[in-house]
């Protein structure tokens, strides 16, 4: 082939492109594309069993009135029986969780990414402490918060404000929530820092060189652009506590409660254990069966809806910084 | 600029008050610097003069880009790092113990290799530093912020879409947007680490024009491993290796005629 300058290259007439052979087939190749299509198929195809089966079998026993009915003591007959109090508690619980571990949670994690140095020991505790947390089995948490909440901080608070009556120092929603927050404590930390760790660091070395002190460029600069990671880090907290419950078992949950609960000291009632309740407790299986499907129903849609909100807020906040002003 | 934070440091030297043109503004005194146990500035004495472009260079990792974050205390930022001597601007230390370091980034300011503009629009890109030290008032903030564009030679490209993101700009508008950023808070110092080495040739002749238009006002300090770029706009260059200064003098001699063996070899492509 004749070598030419560029000049002449752009100057001769176009040849023709040229034509690629098929690539052969490659046996493997293709199998393994297939295997993990088929995997993909399957975790789907678990999901959508689940979700379809709830849809199908609890739609038919949800009503307006289901859901917005306090039930009397016998949630059995389904003419009377509704899940407004668990729906209620559920949300309270979570809501109050959020407002619990968001900042504690962003706090530990501006502390590990931006202060502490990386091969200090307490900086190795923390990260393990961090990691243990994550750990620990849920039922635990719950225990935990009965020992250190309930009988620890609300009954010197009950010693401190009313004299020892009874007001703190027993099971509340403010405890069960304090507990979930503990636990989704790790899932929120490790998001931020995620987040953190994403933004270069020439933005935050052109702050300081700017004149900013530590603490300006992380308000100003850092923690802005990290709020759509802090965000995920909330909707991964509230997606897990909203399920759970063996955290709230001995920490707030009750059977029963007459009326929607009204103060952090007030115990509430939950659809997680409600459902477990309706499972156990129930004296003619067939009867309940749509009232339970119902109950499962409910709770994935409060879960679903909490998500929701929660990730068009964070899409509004990373549209803002995209088009940013 | 007297509405602006009283500074903690006793004003820098101006020209109106120094004796005569030329005399030392940058002194940099027996300036070792150690990350660990490795000595990576190895005793350092190097006077610069005021408003006067000064040029580093050198092969890479020779510490003129170390040596440069000295001069705004940046390489405080880093753990592990260990600064023997003295730095003075305007005839005081900045490495004393009771300087303030916001007021010396203040007034010794930096553009980065990488140009860095936050991920705002223009104008809040140039506000920030304005903001950080007291500029409150709308039109003040917009008159300095204009007059900064206008110096940095952005202003007629920027104008009208000054409340669009800055990340929506090119690289070398990007890059005239922070030196814009830098000197809108005024520093008396301007120090630049490889401004253009990311940009292409007609951005970097572009920001090449600026400097030399900036030293008017500004002193100027920039590393660059461009020798022809170092030619072109230096009025001083200092040549480092491995750490050491080895030579340092006016551009035309250091590049036509220098006094030691290494540097003749450096600026003539001999190693590099």
């Amino acid at each position: 082939m004749n070598t030419l300058t560029p000049a002449e290259y752009l100057l001769e007439p176009r040849r023709e492109t040229r034509h690629f052979r098929a690539e052969k087939f490659d046996f493997w190749s293709f199998f393994f594309s297939g295997l993990t299509g088929l995997a993909t198929l399957f975790i789907l195809g678990i999901l959508a069993t689940i979700l379809l089966n709830i849809l199908v079998n609890g739609w038919s026993a949800i009503s307006w009135h289901f859901v917005s009915t306090i039930p009397k003591k016998d949630f059995f007959d389904a003419n009377t029986t509704g899940v407004l109090p668990m729906i209620v508690g559920t949300a309270f619980r979570v809501i109050v969780m959020t407002i619990f571990v968001i900042p504690v949670g962003v706090i530990t994690a501006i502390y590990l990414t931006e202060y502490a140095a990386n091969t200090s020991i307490i900086t190795r505790i923390i990260r393990a402490a961090v990691n243990n947390l994550a750990g620990v089995p849920s039922i635990v948490f719950g225990l935990f918060g009965l020992g250190f909440f309930i009988n620890f901080v609300g009954k010197n608070l009950d010693k401190l404000l009313h004299n020892s009556s009874a007001v703190w120092g027993q099971p509340a929603l403010i405890w069960a929530s304090l507990t979930l927050a503990v636990m989704t404590l790790p899932v929120v930390i490790v998001a931020t820092e995620e987040s953190l760790k994403a933004i270069p660091p020439g933005l935050r070395e052109a702050s300081l060189a700017l004149g900013a002190t530590k603490l300006e460029t992380i308000l100003k600069i850092v923690l802005p652009q990290a709020l759509p990671g802090i965000m995920t880090g909330g909707i991964l907290a509230v997606s897990r506590a909203a399920g759970e419950v063996a955290p709230i078992l001995f920490t707030g949950v009750a059977y029963y409660m007459a009326s929607l609960p009204g103060h952090l000291s007030d115990q509430f009632m939950d659809l997680g254990y409600h459902i477990f309740v309706l499972s156990t407790q129930s004296p003619n299986v067939e009867q309940t069966r749509p009232i339970l499907y119902a109950t499962v129903l409910v709770l994935l849609m409060l879960t679903f809806a909490l998500n929701i909100v929660a990730i068009l807020i964070r899409a509004r906040v990373r549209k803002k910084l995209r088009a940013l002003g | 600029m007297a509405e602006i934070l009283t500074p903690k440091l006793a004003p820098l030297a101006t020209s109106a008050t120094t004796a005569k043109a030329g005399a030392p503004f940058i002194e940099i005194e027996d300036v070792s610097l150690y990350y660990g146990a490795s000595k990576a500035l190895k005793n350092i004495l190097l006077k610069l003069e005021e408003k006067v472009v000064t040029a580093f260079i050198g092969p890479s990792g020779c510490g003129k880009s170390t040596l440069l974050r000295c001069l705004n205390r940046m390489n405080d930022l880093i753990d592990n790092v260990h600064i023997d001597g003295a730095i003075k601007i305007g005839g005081h230390n900045i490495y004393a113990p009771d300087v303030d370091v916001i007021e010396l980034r203040k007034r010794v300011g930096m553009v980065f290799q990488k140009s860095n503009p936050f991920p705002k629009s223009i104008y809040e890109n140039v506000a920030y530093g304005l903001r950080l030290h007291g500029v409150k008032a709308k039109s003040d903030l917009d008159a300095r912020i204009e007059e900064s564009l206008q110096q940095s030679a952005l202003w007629d490209e920027v104008k009208d879409r000054l409340h669009s993101s800055a990340l929506g700009l090119s690289g070398g508008q990007q890059q005239r947007l922070c030196i814009a950023r830098a000197i809108a808070i005024k520093p008396e110092v301007i120090l630049m680490d490889e401004p253009a080495s990311a940009l292409d040739p007609i951005a970097t002749a572009r920001i090449e024009d600026l400097i030399l238009d900036l030293k008017k006002e500004f002193t100027i300090v920039i590393v660059t491993h461009n020798m022809q770029q170092a030619a072109r706009i230096s009025d001083q260059t200092a040549f480092f290796y491995i750490g050491e200064l080895v030579e340092f003098g006016a551009t035309t001699k250091i590049f036509t005629n220098p006094a030691q063996k290494r540097t003749e070899d450096y600026v003539s492509g001999r190693f590099g």
